[in-house]
This record gives structure tokens, C-alpha cells and sequence, in this order.
């Protein structure tokens, strides 16, 4: 267990093969390169994994949905533009209840937009970017280390719900080397086995894994198994964070980098003696909106970040209703935030309610 | 020469006709009874039994048959 | 007694094709199962089918199946197959999936090589969405979005995908059949069986292109469709091997090449 200086997309690879991943397919697109490249070299590695550079990140989403139906487990990797062609093999995968892990590391937009990180795909992932009204997990790390437990929990997670599960990083968090430390490699072999995996119908009926239901009764019975399969993911999965909460009289809600600069920010204004604390979301999906409602019995003002110009501040909303003022402070289109700007909008705050 | 029959499934078949197009003793013709489908099957002209049959068994009609509702016989 | 000289494949399941009368998709389907049973593979065969008429293959051809969105059948057998190269993966897709919206992909399995059988149906038409124009519909040819005949300005050419295939070194075997009469439908059960054949034997890219007849979008008896087939079709996709580079010199490749890398 020793502790390795990595960059960010490297270590997500490194955790995918620890995971007992050993099938990728992927295709480039900066912020994220350096993640195929290095699935490249390491499954090079191994006997029994298999690397692919498909022709478009849409070929490589349905590469990894036959590598699914074959039984391993299954990866690709995108950033946002990319991300967006590989929407309806998603829905496909949710529609067929397949697993894999789907990594976007994002970057600023609409459209070409640039390669400096965002957080503007929070909608797309968390609201089922592609058609049918699918729900994914979406794990939102902030650090190097969560680059690595979230990535093996989105294995686990998409294995145990049979979902794709999606992996919301950004291209800060992708280029950005840091200390991490990888836990024991995984055998794929002692996976728990897969009773509904395309491998031959030897001694058996042959089987199917398909998302048409022509007879809208057979679809409607589908979606309601889908429904509870979320609601359970809801009721178990979620997951927060919570930093200087206690005695807070504002919470800034953020997740991913944008925590991790509020939490800098919070810091300095702490020193300032304003009581400021930090909510963050690590699940997007499930949100952890209850937990939130909670919060606000004490705390009455909430100040979402995000690199973006206001999409998880409608979750907020959602969640605690008029139970607390939600302010936002938002910075889209690859702007880096440091600090000091998040920290002179906590303290505005702060001089403007009396808190 | 060899003979031999055919047994049309009159329910499987929907009457493309393609059998007798096929069939090189033009021993298939269309009913005029409609089957349950609401379709004109074909039906074989030749009673299987009988000696001046000119089906000699060769399955052309069967490989051609979209709806394998053709089975062959030879003697 | 008499001997009965022709049975329904074991690998065909029972239920009644829902095809319109006279058309190619169960003939071949038909092929497809007695290929199966004939090199003995159903229980290690995976085949993936396309979004159109056959989608509900998997009704009919009793192995695992797959379902891939449109257009994307080959990159999905592409995803099992290279994680289960012990599998014998085909895919069956129509023209407008395998030639329009899944052209990149078809492309670029060849030029990898995929070991992949793929079953091409070319019937000129987006049959299960009502008779639209497809990449292969002939110049002339009236579909209900080619009103008055396909145009080149307006639509374009025939797209002769098996020739841009040829192109592309990883494909080793590409023929192009038609199931309009008893003398094609057995040349293209043989050149089905040897695209599965080629795949077993490790070597390539394998597609076969099959003329098929759609009587009841082109609004012609099965009979003259199966005609109109033979007579005009005929000219912009000609019967035949395209490509076959499956002889001992390609083994000879193989065996310099080595097995097939890992990766």
C-alpha cells in the first residue's frame, strides 16, 4: 500500500485494472488522453484484457455494452462532447440493465466550448443525458485518492445494481498529480458470477439481452422494476460530506473541484471568524437531498458553487424547498474559481443577512 | 424416375407463390380457400399416392419457401 | 415408406416468421440456423441483430442474442467478441444499418480484422419503417422518400459498401449472394457457411451481402420481386466474390503474423 505521486486520468486507469476492468474501449479527447494511453500500455500488461481505440466514442460505448453482455467488467472513457455521443448507448445499457463504468472528465462548453475543466455536464449526467428517463449513479470525486476508491465503487456499484454508473470528473482533476494509494488488485475470476451473460448456450435455453418491449404492458413492467432498482439505489447509495457544519451559519454546496476550492475558501474566511461550513454531494445521483433538508434546521442560507452557471443549485432548490435561502455563485466556461473568489462571495453573504 | 411428394402446412403459408414458381412440374397452384391468416395458401395438385405423379421430390419449392411450410418426400 | 429429404433446422425456433409474404429475411434465417447446425456451434454461437425487419431475429434463431442500437451491431460484437474470442459472433444487420448510420463502424471492424461473420441483408429499403430510401436504393428507384425515382443530386448514388470493405486489409472473405431462387439461396448458404468458417479459422473480416426481396415495399408480387432482383438490382450490386483472400497464402500470413496479438 504504498502511496504513488499520479496524475488523475492515469490513476483512474490504474484503479479500473485494479477493479478487475479488462475490457476498455476509448478514443481521444483532451482533457482525458492521458486515461486511454495509459489503459493502453497497462492491459498490454495482462493476458486477459483488452484494450480498444474504436473509431468514435460512440463505436466505443457499444463496444463496452458487448463487452458487458460477454460478462466482464467494462469501461470507457470521454470528456463531455464525447460524453454526449455516447447518450444512447447508455439509455441501451440502462434499458438492458447492463453494468460498466462510464468516466467523463469534463471540460467547458456547449458545443467544441474548450479543454479547461467544468462542471456544465452535471444535468446531462445526473438527469439521464440520453432518452427513456433512465436514472445513473453518478460519483463525483474531488481529489486524487476519491479519483481511486470512486472508481472501484463505480464497478462494484454498476456489478451489484447492473447499471452503468457514471464517473464526473473534470480536466483539473485529470491532469492534476497527486499522492494516491491503490488497494490490492482484484482477481476478475473471484468476481461473483454473472447467471445472465452472452457466453453460449451450452446446456441451456439460449438467452437474450434486449431493451425492445413492443407490448407496452411487458415496457411499463420494465420501467416499474427500474423505478424500484432506482428507489432502492436512492435509499442506500447516497452518499455526502460534511466540513465545519456544526457550528456554520452559511453552507456552501458544491461538489468535485469546486468543493475542494470552497473548502480552501471556507478555511480562510474561518480565520476571518466567519462560521462557514461546506455540504458536498459525492453522489450526484442519488442526491443526497434529505441530508441536505436536514442541514437547513440550523442552517438557513446555503451558497451553491459550481463551475458552471446553475445546474445542481435546481437539485438544491428542489431538495430543501423554502426551508432555507439558496444563493449561487457560478463560474462556466473553464473558468478556474480560486479561493478568494468563492471566499469573497461567502463573506458578502455573510455582511449582507447579519449572520 | 424417382418420385415423390410434398405436404404443404396450409396455416404457415401466406401465399407468395414463390413455391410455384419454383416447382419444375408446375405441380403447386394457389387455393382458393382462404386460410386462417386471411391468406391464399398453395396446395400441392398431386395426391401422394397416386402413380403418374410428376413430383420427383427435388425440395426446390422447400429451399425457396420463406416460411418453411414446404416438408418433401421421396420414395 | 417415404423418406422425408427436407426438415426445418434444430437451430430455428418454432415460432411463425411475422415477415411479409416472400421476403428474403427468412430465408436466410433459415440458412443462418442450418449453418449453425452444420458446423455443430450453436451452443458457443452469439449473434447480434440489427434495429429494422429483423430485430425479432432472436425469435427465430435459437442462440444468444444480443441487441445492439441501430447502426451499431458490429461495434457491439466487437465488444464481446474480443472478450470471448472462443465465441462465434455474427451479426445481421439491413442496409440501411450496416451502410448508413453504421457505415463507420463496419469500416473500421474490417480494417481491424475483427474476426466477425457479418450477414449484410441488402433488400434497397428501410423495410420495418414503411419502404424509405436506403444507401442501396437504384438510381430511379421510387421509395416514400425518393418520390419520382432517386435522384444522384438529391440522393445520391447506390452506396456499394462490399467494395469499400474489400479495401480495407483486415477483410478476408467478402462475397455478394441474393435468396431469389432456389440456385442462389444454395451459393448463399455456402458463402454464409464460409464466412463462419473464416472466423473459426482465426483469419479476418468476413461479410456476406445478400440481395433479399422486399415485395411489399416495392409493391411487386414475391415472385416479380424476386425477378426484378435478378433483372435490375443485379446491375449496381453484381453476384459474386468481392473479395477472398482466405487460400493457403493468407495462412502463410497468419502463420509469419503469429497467433493474433493480445491486445
Amino acid at each position: 500500500m504504498t502511496k504513488q505521486l499520479m496524475r488523475g486520468s492515469h490513476a483512474i486507469a490504474e484503479a479500473a485494472t485494479r477493479a478487475g476492468c479488462r475490457f476498455y474501449a476509448g478514443y481521444p479527447i483532451t482533457p482525458q488522453n492521458e486515461l486511454p494511453e495509459y489503459m493502453s500500455v497497462r492491459f498490454a500488461q495482462l493476458e486477459d484484457a483488452t484494450f480498444v481505440q474504436a473509431e468514435s466514442e460512440l463505436a466505443a460505448i457499444n463496444m463496452v455494452m458487448g463487452a458487458s453482455m460477454a460478462g466482464v467488467r467494462a469501461m470507457t472513457s470521454s470528456s463531455s462532447p464525447g460524453i454526449s455521443l455516447k447518450q444512447e448507448g447508455i439509455s441501451y445499457m440502462a434499458g438492458m440493465e447492463l453494468p460498466a463504468v462510464i468516466v467523463n472528465i469534463m471540460r467547458g462548453g456547449p458545443g467544441l466550448g474548450n479543454i479547461a475543466p467544468s462542471q456544465q455536464d452535471y444535468l446531462q449526467a445526473t438527469k439521464g443525458g440520453g432518452h427513456g428517463g433512465y436514472r445513473t449513479i453518478v460519483l463525483a470525486p474531488c481529489s486524487g485518492q476519491e479519483l481511486v476508491t470512486l472508481t472501484i465503487k463505480a464497478f462494484d456499484l454498476a456489478d451489484a445494481y447492473r447499471s452503468p454508473v457514471i464517473l464526473l470528473g473534470d480536466g483539473l482533476m485529470g491532469q492534476m498529480m497527486e499522492p494516491v494509494i491503490f488497494p490490492d488488485p482484484i482477481d476478475p475470476a473471484a468476481l461473483p458470477k454473472k447467471d445472465w451473460t452472452l457466453d453460449g448456450a451450452r446446456g441451456r435455453d439460449s438467452r437474450l439481452i434486449a431493451s425492445l418491449h413492443l407490448d407496452p404492458t411487458e415496457m411499463e413492467q420494465f420501467n416499474w422494476k427500474l423505478a424500484r432498482k432506482y428507489a432502492a439505489i436512492c435509499e442506500r447509495e447516497t452518499e455526502h460530506e460534511s466540513y465545519l457544519l456544526d457550528d456554520a451559519v452559511v453552507a456552501v454546496v458544491a461538489f468535485g473541484t469546486a468543493a475542494r476550492i470552497a473548502k480552501g475558501a471556507v478555511n480562510r474566511v474561518r480565520k476571518a471568524g466567519l462560521k462557514a461550513g461546506l455540504f458536498r454531494p459525492i453522489t450526484l445521483w442519488p442526491f443526497p437531498g434529505k441530508e441536505l433538508r436536514d442541514l437547513t434546521r440550523t442552517i438557513k442560507s446555503l451558497l451553491v458553487f459550481e463551475m458552471n452557471f446553475g445546474q445542481m443549485v435546481e437539485d438544491v432548490k428542489l431538495s430543501v424547498g423554502e426551508q432555507a435561502r439558496v444563493h449561487f455563485h457560478g463560474r462556466p466556461g473553464g473558468i478556474i474559481p480560486t479561493p478568494h473568489d468563492i471566499g469573497a462571495a461567502i463573506t458578502k453573504l455573510i455582511h449582507r443577512y447579519g449572520l | 424416375m424417382k418420385k415423390g411428394f410434398i405436404r404443404i402446412n396450409s396455416e404457415l403459408c401466406k401465399g407468395g407463390g414463390l413455391c410455384i414458381a419454383a416447382c419444375p412440374k408446375g405441380s403447386i397452384r394457389i387455393r382458393n380457400k382462404l386460410n386462417i391468416r386471411g391468406y391464399h395458401p398453395a396446395e400441392y395438385t398431386e395426391k401422394e399416392k397416386s402413380k403418374n405423379r410428376k413430383c420427383t421430390g427435388c425440395a426446390l419449392c422447400a429451399i425457396i419457401c420463406p416460411d418453411i411450410a414446404i416438408e418433401v418426400f421421396r420414395d | 415408406m417415404a423418406k422425408q429429404v427436407f426438415t426445418r433446422p434444430k437451430a430455428l425456433k418454432d415460432n411463425i416468421f411475422h415477415y411479409c409474404p416472400g421476403c428474403g429475411h427468412s430465408i436466410i434465417h433459415r440458412l443462418l440456423a442450418e449453418v449453425i447446425d452444420e458446423l455443430g456451434i450453436r451452443d458457443k454461437t452469439v449473434g447480434v441483430p440489427p434495429a429494422g425487419c429483423a430485430v425479432l431475429a432472436y425469435n427465430y434463431i435459437d442462440v444468444d442474442m444480443g441487441e445492439a442500437p441501430h447502426g451499431r451491431a458490429i461495434a457491439v460484437a466487437t465488444g464481446i467478441k474480443r472478450t470471448r474470442p472462443d465465441l462465434i459472433v455474427f451479426t445481421y444487420q439491413g442496409d440501411g444499418d450496416i451502410a448508413a448510420i453504421g457505415t463507420a463502424e463496419t469500416i473500421h471492424a474490417a480494417n481491424r480484422g475483427e474476426r466477425l461473420s457479418a450477414i449484410f441483408v441488402n433488400n434497397g429499403v428501410y423495410g420495418m419503417t414503411g419502404g424509405q430510401m436506403a444507401p442501396t436504393t437504384l438510381l430511379g428507384q421510387t421509395t416514400t422518400t425518393s418520390p419520382g425515382g432517386r435522384l444522384p443530386l438529391r440522393d445520391g448514388f447506390p452506396l456499394d459498401l462490399s467494395q469499400m470493405l474489400a479495401v480495407a486489409d483486415g477483410s478476408v472473405y467478402i462475397e455478394r449472394t441474393a435468396v431469389t431462387s432456389p440456385k442462389n439461396i444454395i451459393k448463399t448458404k455456402r458463402a454464409i457457411k464460409k464466412a463462419f468458417q473464416v472466423q473459426m479459422d482465426d483469419l479476418g473480416f468476413a461479410l456476406v451481402e445478400i440481395l433479399s426481396q422486399c415485395p411489399i415495399n416495392w409493391k411487386l408480387s414475391p415472385v416479380d420481386a424476386c425477378k426484378w432482383v435478378e433483372e435490375e438490382v443485379v446491375k449496381s450490386y453484381p453476384l459474386g466474390v468481392i473479395k477472398d483472400t482466405t487460400q493457403a497464402q493468407n495462412r502463410m500470413d497468419r502463420m509469419k503474423r503469429g497467433k493474433r496479438a493480445k491486445t
